[in-house]
């Protein structure tokens, strides 16, 4: 009597209940995650390349560069040179998961693992996603998204949508609030507004117009001016989402444009946390996907077959290439997440006197879920790493720090995996993390009583410059927008 | 359980709207490539898909991106150290070898540099026909899949009641019904008869009355169960889907290679040939092409040294159509294959020459050959002295009289892409006809 969920690579409908029934029970049970219901679909290669190629989502308005991005996807998966990915998973409610169909059953076990529970439990969780994103609404957002440009391709051709599409594209990474939510009127102040109002008729009313003959119309109230207004934009100044500026306050807009700005905001809004949070999204769902994997295993559920192929495929994820390597690209999220993430488990489970001087809360716990699940839910990557990474880790994958100051012929070796450097190294790596390392760029004045120049600001962090080439090439797309000249300075720090 | 849903056959290319949209986006580019791309490839394969390499000019994607390079100063981490402790310095590299450090080194460039991908056979083709200014119904003729036409494929056991092989039906419930030994309705009768006669002639003896009623109740059950004909048996005449079958061509492509003709002419010429080339892959199974150049003398050449080699000489261009007729002799024969025949020159012959041209047009080549297209490739300035059609070189001249006799004889002078089309002008209406 075996209690396999499955055997061999082929796959069916009636296994992947089995397997995801399993997987649930382990996810639900033993690490007591809390998800959104889930929705999984088969996809073949084709429809993970169109999926890829409107920013992983199931829905997006048309645009040139997603068909470029295709084009290019294409040509590199036809020849071989990059693998699909395994899987794509939507933060919405439900959370829709997507799976190859080429996938191996031992593959489609991981993915549910790794998306359906553990990117799922984190989107759900993590307190980022919680306060800005709006998953329930998402996909119906964007199918009006893509209706409303189509609208407005068909009324005003596809070349003035594509201007406009093609400057907000430029500017989706100042279309975000990183603060603050886009101010609205409170409450109070609309029914404030409401009452005053009232007030005014009351006042001006007079017995006398009733006496007027039909067909002349009493002179109407003056329109009561809104409180927001009585300030100027000057007032409202300086302003970090700049499309979100233009979008108000750009006197040539037409309103479809204002609206084709505002869904392009509301895109990269959407998109914000999860470029906060790339570490601690990818870690959390490697960590489930790896210790689901190996709980069935040791519930003889899966074979060793099966075992080695996750393993195979699991070592290749959390892969992380030396600097000097050929293949180095930058710290391989995954890699440094589900190190960290292990670590933490360790911690609670078998500390060194090391891991009590560094982590007096956690270690020995014994409780490894718990300090997991605490960090899941309430940070993100900056804070995340500067908080959790461990002494170990930054031995295991030998971190060091370099200082690079521009007119010097040489970087500095600043610290390195030792005694004297794990805090700075630390520190460094956090803030290698910080959205706030982001050109820092705001609308500083927009003078529009005069020749209505628009001064944009770039807050240099350290005196580094935005690269010139570009900087020109948006400033004209921004140009386009506000209709009249821009200028952008360099504010030193 | 409704956790899964299969969304594989679901429409795909859903970014078709987006590709459109790209292509539109990078269309000079993209036409700058295709035409680079069909100047290098042979006639017979403009029909086919191809890799497109573009630059990203036009298509740049910008965003506000730090510059560390330019001024300033940063920390950054890396991993996977092995010799270095703190206070060591390290040699930056030299931009352009970007390689080992990665993303975080190249922050603040624009790392896209030339993209390559594949473009459709109808995408490249419709690039083409734009240059050629072909009219667009003639596009779709050439753009259309050959003809199909059903042909019988044997018999099969599923198909539509109205393709039922009767014969074949009614056979296989005769074998049927033998194998299950149905009785036949003259056995009941038979039956029927003994039945009576036994209560006519013997009405004392039940006992064979009563066997005799049993197995005629016997064969009738029998003959309900075992049916006279059963879905079993039923076969239907099969048919598949075959290209029309369509007979053989042969293109002969008559090019003069003296010095007179530059690169420019030359990529006219192959334009005109493709085109026909193209048109002839759509009419016929088979085209073989067949590639004479001609100076003083004809040569029988490969595609390769038809456009590149130069040689040098006069100019005979009778030499040429007489090994046209020489091969067409030796290889061609009329009752097998349709000849089409395709002359690109820039009109100069030797002098007395092209009398004996249009002698061997007139006598044995016209009447051999389904169409006959000549070009004369000119330069936009003497485009403008030859505005009317009868003025011309000797050549010009010659080639009017032949084309004022003979239908399926076309001429023309171009100077640019868009004016090869007219040519066919003829031979279109005729497909499209």
């Amino acid at each position: 009597m075996t209690k396999l969920l499955f055997d061999g690579s082929e796959w069916d409908f009636k296994t992947l209940d089995r397997a995801y029934a399993a997987i649930e029970e382990i996810a639900l049970n033993d690490l007591g995650l809390d998800v959104y219901p889930n929705q999984i679909e088969i996809i073949s290669s084709e429809q993970m390349l169109d999926a890829y190629s409107s920013l992983a989502m199931p829905l997006m308005y048309n645009h040139w560069s997603f068909g470029k991005l295709f084009a290019r996807e294409e040509t590199l998966y036809r020849a071989g040179y990059s693998a699909l990915a395994y899987e794509i998973v939507i933060n919405s409610n439900p959370c829709i998961s997507y799976l190859l169909e080429e996938n191996t059953m031992t593959m489609q076990a991981l993915v549910m693992a790794h998306a359906a529970f553990g990117h799922n439990h984190f989107f759900k969780n993590n307190y980022l996603f919680r306060q800005w994103t709006n998953a329930e609404g998402i996909l119906d957002y964007l199918s009006f998204a893509k209706r409303y440009v189509a609208a407005c391709e068909e009324r005003h051709g596809r070349d003035e949508v594509e201007a406009v599409l093609d400057a907000a594209h430029a500017l989706m990474d100042q279309g975000v609030f990183r603060y603050r939510r886009p101010p609205r009127p409170s409450k109070e102040r609309v029914i404030e507004k409401r009452r005053k109002r009232m007030e005014y008729e009351a006042e001006a009313y007079s017995e006398l117009w009733r006496t007027l003959p039909a067909g002349i119309e009493p002179p109407t109230a003056p329109p009561t001016r809104d409180p927001d207004e009585e300030f100027g934009v000057e007032d409202r100044l300086p302003e970090e989402n700049v499309l979100y500026f233009l979008e108000k306050n750009s006197p040539n807009l037409k309103p479809w444009q204002r609206e084709t700005l505002r869904i392009v905001r509301n895109l990269a809004q959407y998109f914000y946390p999860q470029r906060q949070l790339k570490v601690m999204n990818e870690g959390c769902a490697t960590f489930v996907h790896y210790t689901i994997m190996n709980k069935l295993y040791e519930r003889g559920m899966i074979g060793e077959g099966s075992l080695l192929e996750f393993l195979h495929s699991h070592t290749s994820v959390v892969f992380q290439p030396a600097f000097d390597d050929k293949r180095y690209y930058g710290i391989n999220p995954y890699a440094l997440g589900f190190a960290i993430m292990e670590d933490i488990k360790r911690i609670c489970d078998e500390p060194t006197a090391e891991d009590r001087e560094w982590f007096p809360a956690i270690a020995g716990s014994g409780d490894a879920m718990a300090a997991l699940k605490e960090a899941w839910a309430n940070y993100r990557d900056e804070s995340f790493i500067e908080q959790y990474l461990s002494p170990k880790v930054m031995r295991d994958m030998r971190l060091f720090a370099l200082f690079d100051r521009a007119d010097d012929p040489t970087y500095r070796v600043n610290a390195i995996h030792d005694e004297r450097g794990y805090r700075a190294v630390r520190s460094a790596l956090a803030r290698q993390y910080d959205t706030s390392a982001d050109p820092n760029i705001q609308v500083a004045g927009a003078d529009l009583k005069g020749d209505r120049t628009l001064v944009l600001e770039h807050h240099m962090h350290r005196g580094i410059p935005l690269n010139n080439a570009t900087k020109e090439q948006v400033l004209a797309h921004v140009e386009l927008l506000w209709g009249h000249d821009v200028r952008l300075e360099e504010v030193a720090d | 359980m409704t956790h899964f849903i299969d969304r594989r056959l679901n429409p795909k290319g859903k970014s078709l709207g987006n590709r459109q949209r790209f292509l539109r986006r990078a269309r000079a580019q993209i036409r700058e490539a295709v035409q680079k791309s069909l100047k290098d490839s042979a006639v017979a394969d403009l029909a086919k898909e191809r890799k497109i390499k573009i630059s990203t000019k036009g298509t740049k994607e910008p965003r506000f991106r730090l510059d560390p390079r330019a001024a300033g100063e940063r920390d950054f981490v890396l991993p996977g150290n092995k010799e270095f402790s703190s206070g060591d310095e390290i040699n930056k590299p030299r931009s352009g070898e970007d390689g080992g450090r990665g993303k975080q080194a190249s922050d603040g460039y624009d790392g896209e540099d030339d993209f390559e991908f594949t473009m459709t056979q109808d995408e490249v083709l419709d690039i083409f026909f734009e240059d050629l200014a072909l009219p667009n119904l003639v596009r779709t003729t050439l753009k259309e899949t050959p003809a199909k036409t059903w042909k019988r494929a044997g018999i099969t056991t599923a198909g539509s009641p109205n393709q039922i092989n009767l014969l074949r039906t009614m056979r296989h419930a005769q074998g049927r019904r033998i194998a299950l030994r149905r009785p036949s309705l003259k056995d009941i009768e038979k039956l029927e008869e003994q039945l009576e006669a036994a209560e006519r002639e013997e009405p004392q003896a039940p006992d064979k009355i009563a066997a005799l009623k049993e197995q005629l109740a016997k064969a009738n059950a029998r003959r309900k169960w075992v049916g006279f004909i059963d879905p079993v048996d039923v076969r239907f005449n099969a048919f598949t889907e075959q290209p029309v079958p369509t007979s053989q061509a042969v293109m002969f492509c008559l090019m003069d290679v003296s010095g007179s003709m530059g690169e420019r002419e030359k990529d006219l010429a192959k334009r005109f040939y493709m085109l026909l080339h193209l048109f002839l892959k759509r009419r016929y199974e088979k085209v073989d092409v067949v590639f004479i150049r001609h100076t003083h003398d004809a040569q029988e050449v490969d595609e390769q040294e038809f456009f590149y080699s130069r040689q040098s000489g006069g100019t005979i261009v009778s030499t040429a159509l007489d090994k046209m007729l020489e091969i067409q002799k030796a290889r061609y024969a009329t009752a097998d294959w349709n000849i089409y025949a395709a002359q690109a020159s820039d009109g100069y012959t030797q002098t007395g020459d092209a009398r004996h041209c249009v002698e061997l047009l007139n006598d044995q080549i016209m009447p051999l050959c389904q169409y006959y297209a000549y070009i004369e490739i000119l330069d936009e300035r003497e485009m403008e002295v030859f505005a009317s059609e009868d003025s011309g070189a000797e050549l010009w001249r010659a080639y009017r009289t032949v084309a004022e006799e003979w239908d399926n004889f076309a001429t023309k002078r171009i100077a640019r892409p868009s004016d090869i089309f007219p040519v066919f002008h003829e031979l279109f209406r005729k497909a499209e006809g």
